[in-house]
């Protein structure tokens, strides 16, 4: 009698999704599916639309991430329109972009994260929530953590408008620029992030890697995949957000391609399954072989641990000590170890915090002048923008026609890069921790989720309360969908 | 969850086609998210919260105080959720513009299924798929047989798919917004009747507006917003940039106006309005500066995409609710 | 297309056009008969809604008649209508449904020949394009 667990939807997350784990006659693992069931066609409906309302409109693929699709969309459409912005505007976008990883990784970390490391992935479930993590730090934490999202919410609606749907960009630069006491008091915040930042790695150090049980779950539990590691970087190889060139490496460390963005048609390619809505890119040079890790599957990640491994280095100081850090305790460079997604996540916090600062401290960006000047005639009708997302490698590539009305768009979402990872990562936690014959408990449930979690697909919740408990009810039905038996978790 | 605290509300927050920014509106709210669950119980929200369709199916009908539903309908599944909460909830309230209006995703009622399919499986430039394959509702793989939402040709609103008590505008709707409604209704203040909009202003977006307004808005030709050096102070209409603050709903503070860029309609239709954009079209129709037909028609030539841009966020609930693609196409 | 009677509705403004719509009735003037009157005070009236409902209800076409220019009652009414006019073209185009479907005209209201002759030609040209699929579509949203 085949056996099937269906998880739906997948939760604590940004967007739609469901685990399907299928069980051969012995009840080991046999298979799963990681389906992604939405789809609402931004490749189609921003045909016809004028180029520039674009940066508007693609805001709404993601309303947690919606400064990356900003910031991607402004370049694409600088490019179609063929300038390039003014260094004031420039760094205005970083800024504002900076903020935008700040408030994002803070939450992550926090609500989506700690909990597994800071409480235990088999504590109990009533512990394992961000209530746990206050318990175990104190509660100055959580009002803390509020506090310093809010205060990045704040610099992003500030520079952009819109605090969740930026509206910032216009072609050739921003719309708004800065006082010197709006730039005073960011340069201030700033320095707040740094602290912040700094923090929560000392969090990560007390609470994980000193506890060896934890560094052994990390290195050594059902979590690792050996895949081509993407990301962007700049001239010197360090690690950049919001422009430079894409670099892949192998599972050696070794340089596989590093490419302009708007090459990225040679590099990537992407898989159409029946079972999801969500495409499945890859490595073209190297080819689809199927949900297989290792040097000869195109197969690759996009995660805040794949840009330290594609990168030789951090390009602020502080984050740059924490960089060497991390990969002298994690046993060299690069690291695959799926969970270390979490530690990468920190040191990117301190390094957007760090950026932030050097930011709001340069002199040009009080600058006045925030637009470079559009030719009509100059137009080249197609452009290329990419960033990196906080959970992966973001492209918008635009055609228009004469006018700059879109004629087609074609976009690649940054997890979507690691749908074909994520898949893999949970059949392995499944196979490792499903035990032959026995049905899962709550731990080994929240263990595979683990699996999903580090690639922060998406969303975080720094609320104040998530139910002491993880409610969760597994239907194991049999071959005719009948439930033979239910595992609650109330 | 206190499952034994009668005097809390039973709170749930549920997606349809959205993107997750009115998930983030609701933590928004910041340090006040304690009055709220000092007030309320969230028994459902996938973003936040482990529970899963099964633990909802299993509540009793009535059992959720207020549901806030965002996103659009565009597939089975969102239909299905949206039947399933209705029933389980005392108030339904169309959550955001999607919700509300069809959003952002109600741009996919230019197309169709079959040629939203075409571009984003077949005709992409990175995609590699010579077998033509797209995804199927029902799909049978060595292990048995997997399924996903069927994916509807028409994007719908809440509004078509279930009885909507209240509807609170914005994409996504301000957080202080989202506050006042909520603590109205758990103080147990009178609501307004059925089917009102909540959390919004009365008056269009215009009262609002601290930009510097004339009675004088006539103009010769229409802009688009990088063709002309915005003086960051006068009515965008008066500088020729088309801007959908006369015909939409004031209640989000001007944000998009604060960032200099010009409103494109979120927060929905000013009261007694039905179809925005055709208001819209009335309204900037009297703007231009000409009684000759041909000097009209050139005019009018100096606006680009008058359907997406009227309708950017409410082409579903509009009047003629979808573009007339050349065939029908038949649902699996 | 056989046998196919287009319904028209059209919005006749109460000065000009419905008088010279009535002064063809009572000439006893033959005219088609697919056309719905509807009677404004000016064709400035006639918002956009008017016409995206009249589709939205079944009509297969719409005709506006208004006061020739510089003769409105309302001195700038039919202007108004006119600008309009050119909007709703350009957006029942986007939208997939063919413009010759609507229609402004100028008709005085000593002019209940040409109003007939104007019905007629709307009449056969809406014929042409066939019935107006808009209501159908909406009562079958898929």
């Amino acid at each position: 009698m085949k056996h099937r667990i269906t998880i739906d939807p997948i939760t604590r997350l940004e967007g739609h999704g469901k685990i399907e784990i299928f069980l051969d006659k012995e009840g080991a693992v046999e298979n799963v599916y990681f389906q992604v069931p939405e789809l609402r066609g931004f490749e189609k409906f921003c045909e016809g639309r004028a180029v520039e309302e674009l940066s508007q409109i693609v805001t709404k693929i993601c309303g947690v991430c919606p400064g990356c699709h900003h910031m991607a969309s402004g370049k694409a459409t600088d490019a179609v329109f063929g300038v390039t912005p003014p260094p004031t505007a420039l760094k205005l976008r970083e800024l504002f972009y900076m903020s935008h990883f700040v408030h994002s990784h803070i939450a992550h970390f926090y609500a989506l994260a700690a909990p597994d490391f800071v409480v235990g992935p088999d504590a109990p479930p009533g512990e394992r929530n961000i209530l746990g993590v206050i318990g175990k730090v104190g509660l100055e934490i959580g009002g803390e953590v509020i506090k310093q999202r809010k205060i990045a919410q704040e610099i992003q609606a500030l520079l952009g408008g819109h605090q969740t749907h930026v509206v910032m960009n216009i072609p050739g630069g921003v719309r708004k620029g800065l006082t010197i006491d709006q730039r005073d008091d960011i340069a201030k915040k700033a320095e707040g992030f740094i602290e912040f930042a700094k923090f929560s790695l000392k969090i990560f150090d007390d609470v994980v890697l000193a506890n060896e049980k934890y560094v052994d779950i990390i290195l050594n539990g059902p979590y690792s995949l050996d895949l081509y590691s993407m990301g962007l970087v700049d001239e010197n190889n360090h690690v950049n957000f919001y422009d430079g060139k894409v670099r892949v490496v192998d599972q050696e460390g070794q340089e596989h391609c590093k490419y302009s963005p708007d090459e990225y048609i040679e590099f990537v390619s992407e898989r159409v399954e029946p079972w999801s809505y969500l495409k499945f890119p890859y490595l073209k040079k190297i080819g689809w072989k199927g949900f297989v890790d290792g040097k000869d599957s195109g197969v690759y990640h996009a995660t805040p641990l794949s840009r330290l491994n594609a990168a030789d280095g951090m390009a602020t100081p502080l984050a740059q000590e924490q960089y060497e850090r991390m990969y002298k305790v994690l046993g060299g460079k690069p690291v695959h170890n799926t969970l270390a997604m979490h530690w990468a996540r920190l040191v990117e916090l301190l390094y957007s915090a760090e950026r932030c600062l050097e930011l709001a401290t340069d002199p040009q960006i009080t600058g006045k002048e925030l637009r470079a000047k559009i030719d009509k005639n100059n137009i080249t009708g197609e452009g290329v923008g990419t960033v990196e997302a906080q959970r992966g490698t973001l492209t918008h590539h635009y055609w228009t026609d004469e006018k700059g009305i879109v004629k087609k768009a074609n976009i690649i979402v940054g997890t979507t890069n690691n749908n074909a990872a994520i898949c893999m990562s949970l059949k392995k936690a499944a196979e490792g921790l499903i035990e032959k014959g026995k049905e899962p408990d709550h731990a080994i449930l929240n263990m595979i989720e683990m699996a999903f979690r580090a690639y922060d697909p998406c969303f975080s919740c720094a609320t104040h309360r998530l139910p002491g408990d993880m409610p969760m009810i597994v239907n194991i039905r049999n071959y005719n969908k009948d439930i033979i038996h239910t595992v609650k978790r109330d | 969850m206190d499952k034994e605290n009668k005097e809390k509300l039973k709170l749930a927050v549920y997606w349809g086609a959205a993107c997750g920014g009115c998930c983030v509106s609701v933590l928004d709210v910041h340090e006040k998210l304690l009055d709220i669950v000092a007030a309320a119980d969230l028994v459902f929200w996938p973003i936040a919260l482990d529970v899963k369709y099964a633990d909802v199916q299993k509540m009793p009908e009535g059992h959720i105080d207020v549901c806030l539903f965002n996103g659009a309908i565009r597939n089975s599944e969102n239909e299905l959720m949206a039947v399933m909460l209705r029933q389980k909830s005392k108030i339904m309230v169309a959550y955001g513009a999607c919700a509300q209006m069809g959003g952002i995703p109600g741009l996919g009622n230019f197309h169709d299924r079959k040629s939203i399919f075409d571009r984003v499986y077949k005709d992409s430039e990175s995609t590699e798929n010579a077998e033509g394959i797209t995804p199927q509702p029902k799909y049978d793989v060595k292990e048995g047989r997997l399924d996903i939402p069927a994916f509807y040709n028409d994007v719908k609103t809440l509004r078509d798919v279930v009885c909507v008590d209240y509807f609170i505008p914005g994409c996504p709707p301000q957080s202080e917004r989202l506050l006042e409604v909520f603590m109205a209704i758990s103080s147990g203040a009178e609501l307004p009747s059925k089917e009102s909009v909540l959390g919004a202003l009365d008056k269009s977006q215009c009262d609002e507006c601290k930009r510097k307004k004339t009675d004088n808005k006539k103009v010769d030709r229409f802009y688009r917003p990088w063709e002309i050096e915005d003086d960051g102070e006068t009515c965008f209409l008066e500088q020729g940039v088309v801007c959908m603050g006369p015909a939409t709903r004031g209640g989000c503070g001007v944000r998009c106006i604060e960032g200099n860029a010009p409103c494109r309609g979120c927060y929905g239709p000013p009261p007694d309005v039905t179809d925005p954009g055709a208001k819209m079209m009335s309204a900037i129709a009297t703007m231009i500066d000409s009684n000759d037909e041909e000097e009209i028609t050139e005019i009018m030539a100096s606006i680009d995409d008058i359907a997406g841009t009227f309708y950017r966020f409410s082409l579903p609930s509009s009047i003629l609710r979808r573009k007339l693609m050349p065939e029908v196409v038949e649902v699996d | 297309m056989a046998n196919f009677e287009p319904k028209i509705v059209a919005f006749l403004c109460n000065w000009c056009s419905y008088t010279g719509a009535d002064l063809a009735g009572t000439s006893r003037m033959k005219y088609a008969h697919n056309i719905r009157i509807i009677r404004v005070m000016c064709s400035g009236r006639v918002d956009p809604t008017f016409v995206l409902k009249s589709l939205r209800e079944g009509a297969d076409g719409v005709l506006i008649c208004g006061c020739h220019p510089g003769d409105c009652h309302y001195h700038e009414g039919n202007y108004k209508c006119l600008r309009r006019y050119e909007f709703i073209k350009q957006y029942l185009t986007e939208m997939g449904i063919d413009k010759k479907r609507i229609r402004l005209d100028w008709i005085s209201a000593s002019e209940g020949k040409q109003f007939a002759e104007l019905a007629d030609a709307m009449t056969e040209q809406v014929a042409e394009l066939g019935p107006c699929r808009v209501r159908s579509i909406m009562e079958n949203v898929t």
